[in-house]
């Protein structure tokens, strides 16, 4: 058809009825599985909190949404288990970006993200969420609060479970580089992606040969790849 | 001349000049409306969207809210602004779209032997079914395209930045220069009808005696081709809406307008397709004229003519569905390179058959010749581009 094809391409999706369009608040996509969206504050089974004011979150936040302010535990009835707990907690979603640095930071796990983030607030005091309203509640659950669109929460608030780190924290250099998922209050664990192994590491077997390697090291003189000798810096003798 | 005028005018007839007026207004603001809608119902469907659905049944009552909401708006006003011609620059590009409208006939039984083609009776009078017809007739519609250019121009002058203000600069220079193959598309219509009246009501009349005196055929379809290209560049609308191209100018000329400034812009550029597109019927596919059916007489011309109107709108939107924005210098070269010589030269043959049919000259011969002499013509012009283009890419040619 040369230069009038084109015509014939457009003309030929009308009445196809093929949408790419959602009806958006009455139907909902799936959301993704990592999907940032408002935070929460977690709790431990017993009801403490998990932050500890160390204010890290709001150290390592780069829109400085975050205000925190620490204060010691009082004595008899301690609020976190820790030394301190976070009185005052303060994130302001009109400049929160959600790239959940403050999360990656936080040493207890105490700040995760859901995937809540359908709220529309018409004043700036309701743009930022006090501790109250990020705390969860006894069962782990996030505060629903008056101007946020929870009509997908059933399948959403079960989703908000457990939380990712880019480098699990199991401490072994196994993990290093490798996300995995940890547990949270009212959600569990989430089962591993493609990438996360379940069972243990395995032993090092790299390790156990150099270890053999370094036996036999000391019966054979060490060679580099090319075949020359090794030697150790602290035997080459001063000129 | 209307026979609403033959026995002077007196009060009821001022009367009915401002019925027709308001009726006209009303529906060419309800047309727009309408328009805005199936623009983006249409363009919604091409694209595998769904378009407006929202505001009332499918959505049809989306531009009266999008109205309702621009009129409410803050209306800014920026510091640069030259603040007087700011303020003017909107109307100056709505005021010439509501005046083209009223010279192109609507309705009106223009054939079967009437004694009065073309008219209505209102109030025990006989009148055109158009608002007003000009002795220069298409000459008006011309000249506010001309004046539209000047809202365009004024409006991205006097915001005092610089993406209106090359927005404005594009659309002046591409609106004059597809105004030239415009208005010689328009003379070829002119030189074929029989007595070269430019009213548009003695234009339509002169199509009204058949399918084979419809200009489009009269002239030979190159002129309706130009015209219809020239028009859609004429209107700033896609494939030539250089003028607001988002990619590049963030708005174009209206980019520091807001609220109902910005609203005036928005509606002329929709108005204007609606008059393009009645002008475009006028001059070229006999207007409201077409075969009378059954029932009352004065229906089915309405009928024709909205339906022809029907056929443009959607052809316009479908240019925009289809068609990707030209780069500026590919505006510029189809404008002056193709249009204008085409239609010069097609200007040309048509004098020459209407020349020789009037001395009685064989007939197969003049159009031998005249197309002898276009083929010719369009080589040598061909010829000439490539040599200069050859030249300018040895770089013996100083480009500016």
């Amino acid at each position: 058809m040369g230069y009038l094809g084109g015509f014939l391409v457009s003309i030929a999706q009308m009445g196809k009825r093929q949408r790419v369009t959602t009806q958006y608040p009455q139907e909902k996509r799936p959301k993704p599985e990592r999907l940032h969206g408002r935070h929460v504050l977690n709790r431990y089974e017993d009801g403490m909190e998990k932050c500890i004011g160390c204010e890290l979150c709001a150290g390592v936040c780069p829109a400085k949404c975050i205000y925190v302010r620490g204060k010691d535990n009082p004595v008899d009835d301690p609020i976190s288990p820790g030394e301190r707990w976070g009185f005052i907690y303060e994130i302001n979603y009109l400049r929160c970006i959600h790239c959940d640095l403050c999360v990656e930071a936080c040493p207890t796990e105490a700040i995760t993200e859901t995937k809540l983030f359908e709220f529309s607030f018409t004043n700036r005091s309701d743009a930022i969420y006090t501790r109250d309203e990020l705390l969860v509640d006894d069962a782990g659950k996030p505060k629903m609060l008056p101007w946020e669109d929870w009509s997908d929460a059933d399948e959403v608030v079960p989703h908000t479970s457990a939380w990712m780190r880019a480098t699990a924290p199991s401490g072994c250099a196994e993990y290093e580089g490798q996300p995995a998922w940890s547990g949270e209050l009212g959600f569990g664990v989430r089962p591993p992606e493609h990438g996360q192994m379940a069972e243990p590491p395995p032993p090092f077997p790299e390790a156990e040969e150099k270890v053999l390697e370094g036996v036999h090291a000391q019966s054979h003189e060490a060679v580099d790849a090319f075949g020359h000798p090794l030697v150790a810096d602290d035997k080459i003798a001063p000129h | 001349m209307d026979p609403l005028f033959a026995n002077g005018v007196d009060l009821t007839i001022v009367l009915i000049v401002v019925f027709k007026t308001v009726v006209v207004f009303a529906f060419l603001l309800i047309a727009t409306m309408f328009m805005v809608w199936f623009e983006r119902k249409i363009v919604g469907d091409m694209q595998n969207r769904i378009g407006p659905n929202r505001a009332g049944p499918f959505g049809i009552l989306q531009t009266l809210a999008d109205g309702i909401k621009l009129f409410f708006k803050e209306d800014l006003l920026p510091d640069r602004a030259d603040k007087r011609i700011f303020r003017l620059a909107p109307y100056l590009s709505l005021v010439p779209a509501f005046l083209t409208f009223s010279i192109i006939p609507i309705g009106g039984v223009f054939h079967g032997g009437s004694e009065t083609p073309g008219t209505i009776s209102i109030f025990g009078h006989r009148t055109f079914f158009q608002l007003a017809d000009p002795p220069v007739g298409i000459l008006v519609a011309l000249a506010c395209s001309s004046i539209a250019v000047y809202g365009v121009m004024l409006a991205g002058w006097s915001s005092g930045s610089k993406y209106p203000l090359l927005g404005s600069v594009r659309a002046s220079a591409q609106m004059v220069s597809y105004e030239a193959a415009l208005g010689l598309s328009v003379v070829a219509v002119i030189l074929t009808s029989e007595t070269g009246v430019l009213g548009t009501h003695a234009i339509v009349a002169g199509q009204a005696r058949g399918l084979g005196y419809w200009n489009i055929l009269a002239t030979g379809v190159v002129p309706f081709f130009i015209f219809l290209i020239a028009a859609t560049a004429e209107l700033n609308r896609p494939p030539f809406d250089l003028v607001e191209a988002e990619q590049e100018l963030v708005g174009g000329f209206n980019t520091e307008y807001s609220s109902i400034r910005f609203a005036l812009f928005f509606l002329a550029e929709f108005m204007n397709v609606i008059t393009m597109s009645g002008i475009i019927i006028t001059l070229f596919l006999g207007g409201p004229s077409g075969p009378l059916l059954f029932g009352p007489d004065f229906i089915w011309p309405l009928f024709w003519f909205f339906g022809k109107l029907l056929c443009f709108l959607f052809l316009f939107v479908w240019f925009r569905a289809t068609l990707p924005r030209f780069r500026y210098d590919q505006l510029m070269d189809l404008g002056w390179k193709m249009l204008i010589p085409l239609s010069l030269g097609w200007l040309l043959v048509v004098a020459a058959i209407r020349v020789g049919s009037d001395e009685g000259w064989n007939p197969v011969l003049v159009v031998g010749v005249c197309g002898l002499g276009l083929v010719t013509a369009g080589s040598l012009l061909r010829v000439a581009m490539r040599t200069a283009r050859y030249r300018r890419e040895l770089g013996e040619v100083e480009v500016h």
